[in-house]
Formats: C-alpha cells, sequence, structure tokens
C-alpha cells in the first residue's frame, strides 16, 4: 500500500438531523464496512419468547383481578335521574377537574387540543432534542426567564382559585430553583442529576404532576356538587 | 433410543403440511431464524435481531409488549361479550346483567375485559413517558412517536366507546359529561355534539353509534396503526438505545470527532 490508509473516513455529526453515519469512500475498489459488534439476539425465538412471557405474566395478574374484583354494574340509565356526582372515566377526571375552574371552552377544548399538539410536535422542536441541563448555559438569563414564567403561571392560577395545579406547580417550581443552584460537579448524585436536566424534562415533568394530582383529586376526592370530599367519607 | 421433544418439534416442522404453511425452512441457524422471521406476514414487521441491552427490563420496562398484550386479551374476550349483547335500549341492560348473572363464565369475561381496558389506558401512558424519558422520539423516530399520540388518543376513544355498553347509570351518565365538553366547541360544538350521539342526548341511536366504533372501527384503526408503529420500529433502526449506535462506533466517531456530544 503506498498510503497508510486508503481510505477517508468521514463522519456526518450532526446527529441531531440525522443518524450517524460513518462513511468510508476507497481510493481503491471496494466499500469497507464497519461491522456492528454490539451483542445481539436473535428475534426469533428469544425476542419473542420474551414477548410471549410478558403477555402471560401480564395475562395471569389481570385474571387474578377479574377473579378478585368484579366490574362495577348499576341500575339500568335513567335519563331522568342525575347522580351526583356524575363522573367522566377516571382518565378524563383530571379534565372534569378543570372543568370545575374554567369555562368548558378552555377546560373542555383549548386545554386538550393544546396537550395533544404539544404532544404531536415534541419531536420536532430542537429544544426537546437538545440533552443539557436547563441551567447550565447562560444562566441568569434563563434564571430570570424562569422566574417570569412559574410567577405568572402560579399567579393564574391564584386568580382562578385552582389550587389542585397551583400547588404541583410550586412544587415543581421548587425543585428548578434547586436545580438552579446544583452544579454538575456537586458531590450528590440527586443534585448532577437535577443540574443535568433540560427543559423537555422540566415541562414533561411539570405535565405528568399535574395529570396525576387532578385525576385523583377528580377521582378521589370530589363528592356531591363536586365539593371537596375525603376518599373514605362516601359519597 | 426414545427422541426429545426437540426432535419431534423438527420432525413436525420438517412435514410436507408445515413447509406449505410457513415459508422459512427447519433448522436453527442464524439464517433460519432469521427468515422465521423476515417470512413471516405478522413477523416480518419487527427486525430479525434486537440489542442485548434494549431487552433488560429497565430499558423499556416492557410497557410496549405489555400494551400489546392487554389489547390482545381484550380482543380475545371482547368477542365472545359480543356474542351475548345486543345494542339496543333497553336490551343491552338486560344483557349485561345476563352476563353478571346467567352467562358461564360471563361474570369473569367482562371483569377481564373491563380491567384489562382501564390497564390498557393507564399502560399506554405509562409507555408514553417512558419514552419520552428516554428520549426515544428523537431523529429519526419523530413520526413514530407521532403514530403512538394517535394510538393514545385511539385507546381512549376504544375505552370511553366501550364505557356506555352497559347502558347502566354509569355508563349513561360518564358519557353525558364526556360528550357534553363537545358542545363546548366553538361554533359547530352542537353539531359535533350531535354528530357524535346521533341525537340531542345520550339515547339508542348513541348506544349503537358506540358499538359500531367500539367493536368495529376502533379495533381496526388500532390495529393499522399498531403495525406501522411496530413497523417504524425496525425501519428506524430499532428500539432506540442510548446512542443509537453500537458502543464500538460510537466511541470511534468521538476520537475523531471530538465536537460531537452524545455521551455523558
Amino acid at each position: 500500500m503506498a498510503d497508510s490508509k486508503d481510505f477517508i473516513a468521514s463522519i456526518d455529526s450532526n446527529a441531531k438531523k440525522s443518524p450517524r453515519r460513518i462513511v468510508f469512500i476507497t481510493r481503491r475498489t471496494s466499500v469497507q464496512v464497519k461491522a456492528e459488534t454490539e451483542d445481539q439476539l436473535q428475534t426469533f425465538p428469544e425476542v419473542l419468547f420474551r414477548a410471549a412471557v410478558t403477555v402471560m405474566v401480564l395475562a395471569v395478574g389481570l385474571v387474578w383481578i377479574a377473579l378478585m374484583f368484579n366490574a362495577p354494574l348499576e341500575g339500568i340509565a335513567d335519563p331522568s335521574h342525575t347522580p351526583n356526582p356524575a363522573k367522566a372515566p377516571w382518565y378524563f377526571l383530571g379534565l372534569q377537574e378543570m372543568l370545575h375552574y374554567f369555562p368548558p371552552v378552555v377546560a373542555g377544548v383549548l386545554a386538550p387540543g393544546l396537550v395533544v399538539m404539544a404532544l404531536i410536535v415534541i419531536p420536532y422542536f430542537k429544544v426537546n432534542i437538545e440533552a443539557d441541563g436547563l441551567f447550565l448555559k447562560s444562566r441568569q438569563k434563563r434564571l430570570r426567564t424562569f422566574y417570569v414564567i412559574a410567577s405568572a403561571l402560579s399567579l393564574f392560577l391564584l386568580l382562578f382559585k385552582v389550587y389542585a395545579a397551583l400547588v404541583p406547580t410550586l412544587i415543581m417550581a421548587g425543585v428548578m430553583l434547586l436545580a438552579a443552584h446544583s452544579s454538575p460537579q456537586s458531590p450528590s448524585a440527586f443534585r448532577r442529576y437535577l443540574a443535568a436536566r433540560p427543559l423537555s424534562y422540566w415541562v414533561m415533568t411539570w405535565f405528568l404532576f399535574e395529570l396525576v394530582v387532578l385525576t385523583a383529586i377528580g377521582t378521589f376526592f370530589r363528592g356531591p356538587g363536586w365539593s371537596f370530599v375525603w376518599p373514605w367519607q362516601g359519597s | 433410543m426414545a427422541k426429545t421433544v426437540d426432535q419431534y418439534f423438527d420432525d413436525l416442522r420438517g412435514t410436507r403440511v408445515w413447509r406449505s404453511i410457513f415459508r422459512s425452512g427447519t433448522g436453527s441457524s442464524t439464517l433460519k431464524r432469521a427468515l422465521a422471521i423476515q417470512q413471516n406476514v405478522f413477523l416480518h414487521l419487527f427486525s430479525t435481531k434486537v440489542r442485548r441491552r434494549m431487552l433488560s427490563f429497565s430499558a423499556t420496562w416492557y410497557l410496549g409488549t405489555l400494551t400489546l398484550g392487554t389489547f390482545l386479551i381484550l380482543v380475545a374476550t371482547g368477542i365472545p361479550l359480543m356474542f351475548y349483547y345486543h345494542p339496543s335500549v333497553p336490551q343491552a341492560y338486560a344483557d349485561t346483567k345476563d352476563l353478571q348473572f346467567v352467562v358461564s363464565s360471563g361474570m369473569f369475561l367482562r371483569n377481564l375485559h373491563r380491567w384489562s381496558a382501564h390497564a390498557m389506558v393507564f399502560l399506554v401512558f405509562a409507555h408514553m413517558f417512558k419514552v419520552f424519558y428516554r428520549g426515544a422520539y428523537r431523529t429519526p423516530r419523530e413520526f413514530n412517536w407521532v403514530i403512538g399520540v394517535i394510538l393514545l388518543l385511539m385507546t381512549l376513544l376504544l375505552s370511553y366507546t366501550g364505557y356506555l355498553l352497559p347502558w347502566d347509570q354509569l355508563a349513561y351518565w360518564a358519557i353525558t359529561v364526556g360528550s357534553n365538553i363537545a358542545s363546548a366547541v366553538p361554533v359547530m360544538g352542537e353539531k359535533i355534539h350531535f354528530l357524535l350521539l346521533g341525537g340531542n342526548a345520550v339515547n339508542a341511536n348513541a348506544l349503537l353509534r358506540f358499538y359500531v366504533l367500539h367493536c368495529m372501527i376502533l379495533p381496526l384503526a388500532a390495529l393499522f396503526f399498531v403495525a406501522i408503529h411496530f413497523w417504524r420500529i425496525r425501519k428506524d433502526g430499532g428500539l432506540y438505545a442510548h446512542a443509537s449506535e453500537p458502543a464500538t462506533v460510537r466511541d470511534n466517531a468521538n476520537r475523531s470527532a471530538p465536537a460531537a456530544k452524545e455521551t455523558k
């Protein structure tokens, strides 16, 4: 060989736009391919076997639940007799809880519509692809923006007396402040973890927190006239 | 010497009938195992190989597989439930009562269907959040994430339409509360509400519509999108590993391009 290398290796390093590929451009005839060396299992039979076991374990669990607990069945549907409270299925009770505070067009149409839109566009925004800690770059500016958004949101929820959503928001804001004052070199593993969380993580976690809290309140803590009750008080 | 079970299986897979049904031949070589996936209309949605580390429980918690499992259980229990059910008022309620007290194992069927439905909604949400926190929506998997969101909505619709079918107070008022939200849509809210229910209130027409959607349209549509969802996993390079490439390639890349960040 005349050259020490008989090919040029170049890398498309923009992994955000395209999966990283290594291209070998040979100066001679054949193309060299880097073989994948990572340990792989064959789908048939290993992976299918695992999937089958997973589904079987699930089936055993659900059959057990089905044998132990009976599905509810109330009296025949009666349009002239409204139960109090009339509750939607549990996964919509977060929405129904929002309906308690906001007009239907906001809580029933705008909010869920925006949530679905936001979920769909997640992968198409660069800010969600970046994996850098939120407060690691231009810290002061981002901290200021955070203060403005967090206090505006809290004030908004306070004005509408949405305490059920306000408390998770304040807790999240507190954790984010802790993250802002955590360094990636911190001796505490938890602080290091917080410092490395990107913006998308905080937004989604806030959403998850609100979803769980509102759904739980709608399911367990709402009685006649959508008043607050303890779960053990019954309805 | 007695044959082992494996040998019996091998004999079975060598028979003319078996070979006429399954396109891949016998044998346990890597090639034959790959063909068993590639040459099967259902299994070819999956890749022939999977990275070992993606099969660890912590990587996915098996949430996608579990969601598929609940869907299969729901189909398997839903079909026998359909045998005993008429989507008409008030027969629907009487049929549900019969399922509880007359049909053999009817109670069990209905319980399993209902709890599996709740489990599916929960698992779909869990799957979505798990995928999000792993960052598995990143290029080139954006569209599969979108299909996942569509499947989430379909799951909610499937559960919601099924909720009305027992035609008891719980069903009736839950659907009334839910469908009233549709009326809040500006301008065409009332029209959408009417279209959804086939009337101005939840009635026999709504029951029939929800039945058709629940048993026919939505399951078929969900199946369609599930097929794309699985197929896209393969086309997009398998389940999302941390940096999407095998460790050795990634290390080489970092050595020659220090600017590229991806390792943590």
